[in-house]
């Protein structure tokens, strides 16, 4: 067997062990360093457990967030939780409008792995009346130049959902 | 503290793995004590971040045998972005408890193991996993949606209150900011042109900064820092033995943490919880934190000072190495460490208070020295490999402090006069975690 390439940049190995497997680095001290591709992947069994009403929801076109069933706080979470973090009681879950405002925005033109097939896309923290706390989201048919903080957008929901937060998105609102 | 050492922070060290790494810096750390052989330190602390880069299970219990710390006690911390401040407290905590006399605090991140974007994969799998990473899980993207709402509620609200049209306020407002933020990227970059230890030491102006490429709007990549491999010690110990081991040991006076909510969405719209030098009436309006400041950075300053008997931080303090993981969130942490109010974090900047004297930026800085802010180049230059980042920052506040930073860097330029009193600071996630350390001249 001949030994593993050699190579003195570290972009140079990453490149040798995608192809072959295995490279060596040689440092500037001439240290050579064997180094090899070494793959990992997982499947989990995911419950959403106490969440799984939302993502359920999404499904049905709603958007569920939670309500303290405290009458001394009445807290509205837009993004659910079964327990209220203001006062510790049990939420009951509350239908949320399909149409909200912009709190924040971004357009990521770089992202993780996962998803740097899909850049460019708009990131949201979408307010609701009624409502405490706000919602993260994508943000679709829309581009940086028309964002802006305040902006009234709407919900739009996957026909084929894949109970993700996926399943729904905003939209600029139709006036 | 008694003394510290750093491997020089790179994007990747392939021929030494995390043991070697550590090791590196302790040998560094025993050779400029006196009197300080591995028999007298009693345990240690151990921090990464992640798992998924080590991919190695119970990575610490190498790092301990690897120095030959067996049977000694031993706990690994993790607290996301806040890793290396985690482990500074918690061996002051070990020693201050009295459990130990002399503990090691050892950090490292080896994050060169996977591509960048897969690396940042892997730092998003540290925002909630329902809700948020499968929505493009991007920490950069996270910061942008904070800075955006920060520009919103100071800069639109504030000094382009009197544009009419919103959409045109806004991106005034913005472009505005990005001006800004590139001043604290050309400041820590050429800090670091000073510091031997640092990944990107660079000469950089203001257009370099806005001209860089856009990875989440509004941020650049130059103000943005990015993935290392790297490892940080510190040795802590008791008063007595102090002097044992250095003729300059330094004190760590006080120590703060703080917390918020994992998901930016649920963050509370409050009060201020506020220094002695502010008033409520001064944040009548505000709603708190919302998405646009750091509570928890806020609430560890605070406990922190309290601690230290610090109350006017910009007078009492001599420097800051801050957790500038992005440019915004340096200006964020200014208002939260209250070096000036909530809503002038751009104004402060433009005052050049936190630069140094008798450095060139290619910028006016009329206030330069006030309150030096990541002398060392921070993260943004220096690099960031998560669990030896907080404690770097730890040793280059005591060479600081120490005045030793000459010995240390082979170049004198970086080295404050007289410094009494420094802060460090370490920030997880999205704001979720924060601590703030204070350290002392203690000779
Ligand atoms: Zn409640």
């Amino acid at each position: 067997m001949a030994k593993p390439k050699t190579f003195s940049k570290f972009r140079d190995v990453q490149e040798e062990i995608t192809r072959s497997g295995s490279a060596i680095f040689r440092d500037k001290d001439g240290f050579e360093a064997l180094v090899v591709r070494s793959p990992y992947a997982i499947e989990y069994i995911h419950s959403y457990a106490e969440d799984s009403p939302f993502f359920l929801g999404l499904a049905e076109g709603k958007i569920l967030g939670s309500r303290c069933t405290n009458a001394a706080c009445r807290f509205v979470f837009a993004t659910p939780r079964s327990h209220c973090m203001v006062c510790g009681t049990a939420t009951q879950w509350h239908p949320l409008p399909n149409r909200g405002k912009l709190h924040s925005w971004t357009t990521c033109h770089f992202g993780s792995e996962a998803f740097l097939k899909e850049t460019p896309y708009n990131l949201a923290l979408v307010e609701f009346e009624g409502a405490g706390s706000v919602l993260l989201a994508r943000l679709k048919d829309c581009t940086e130049k028309d964002l802006y903080v305040g902006m009234p957008v709407e919900a739009r929901f996957s026909d084929q959902p894949r109970y993700s937060i996926t399943d729904l998105w905003f939209v600029p609102a139709r006036t | 503290m008694v003394t510290g050492g750093v491997t020089k922070f790179a994007k990747a060290h392939p021929a030494m793995d995390f043991r070697l790494m550590v090791k590196r810096a302790y040998d560094y750390a025993l050779r400029d004590a006196t009197n300080l052989t591995s028999d007298r330190i009693d345990g240690t602390r151990i921090s990464y971040f992640s798992d998924h880069f080590s991919r190695q299970l119970k990575a610490a219990s190498m790092v301990q045998d690897y120095l030959g710390m067996n049977p000694k006690g031993s706990v690994r911390i993790e607290w996301g972005g806040a890793t290396g401040g985690e482990c500074f407290q918690a061996a002051y905590e070990a020693v201050a408890s009295g459990r130990m006399d002399v503990c090691l605090a050892a950090g490292y991140e080896t994050m060169s193991r996977v591509a960048t974007w897969k690396g940042n994969e892997f730092i998003a799998l540290a925002s909630d996993t329902n809700f948020d990473f499968p929505l493009g899980g991007f920490y950069t993207g996270y910061y942008a949606l904070m800075v955006v709402r920060h520009v919103y509620e100071y800069l639109r609200l504030g000094k382009f209150a009197h544009v009419r049209d919103e959409r045109e306020a806004q991106r005034l407002a913005i472009a505005e900011a990005q001006r800004v933020m590139s001043w604290v990227s050309v400041k820590n970059h050429v800090n670091a042109l000073h510091n031997p230890y640092a990944q990107y030491p660079k000469r950089v102006s203001v257009d370099d900064v806005l001209r860089s490429e856009m990875i989440s709007y509004p941020l650049t990549r130059d103000q943005i820092c990015t993935m290392s491999d790297g490892a940080a010690v510190a040795v802590l110990c008791d008063e007595a033995r102090a002097k044992e081991f250095t003729d300059r040991p330094i004190r760590v006076t006080g120590v703060g943490c703080g917390t918020d909510t994992m998901r930016l969405a649920d963050r509370p719209f409050g009060k201020v919880p506020l220094f002695p030098h502010e008033k409520a009436a001064d944040y009548e309006r505000l709603s708190y934190p919302g998405v646009h400041s750091f509570r928890a950075g806020r609430a560890a300053g605070l406990e922190a000072y309290r601690m230290a008997g610090i109350t006017d931080p910009i007078r009492q303090l001599d420097f800051i190495e801050l957790h500038d993981a992005y440019a915004s969130s340096e200006i964020q942490t200014y208002e939260d460490l209250g070096l000036c109010r909530y809503g002038e974090g751009y104004d402060f900047t433009l005052t050049g208070a936190p630069f140094l004297k008798h450095l060139d930026y290619g910028l006016p800085v009329p206030d330069a020295g006030k309150i030096p802010v990541n002398p060392s180049g921070g993260l943004i230059a220096c690099g960031h490999p998560v669990g030896a980042t907080g404690l770097m920052q730890g040793v280059f506040a005591f060479w600081q402090l120490q005045e030793r930073i000459a010995k240390h860097f082979g170049d004198p330029t970086l080295q404050l006069e007289h410094p009494q009193r420094g802060a460090i600071h370490s920030h997880a996630g999205t704001g979720s975690s924060v601590t703030v350390s204070i350290l002392e001249r203690g000779y």
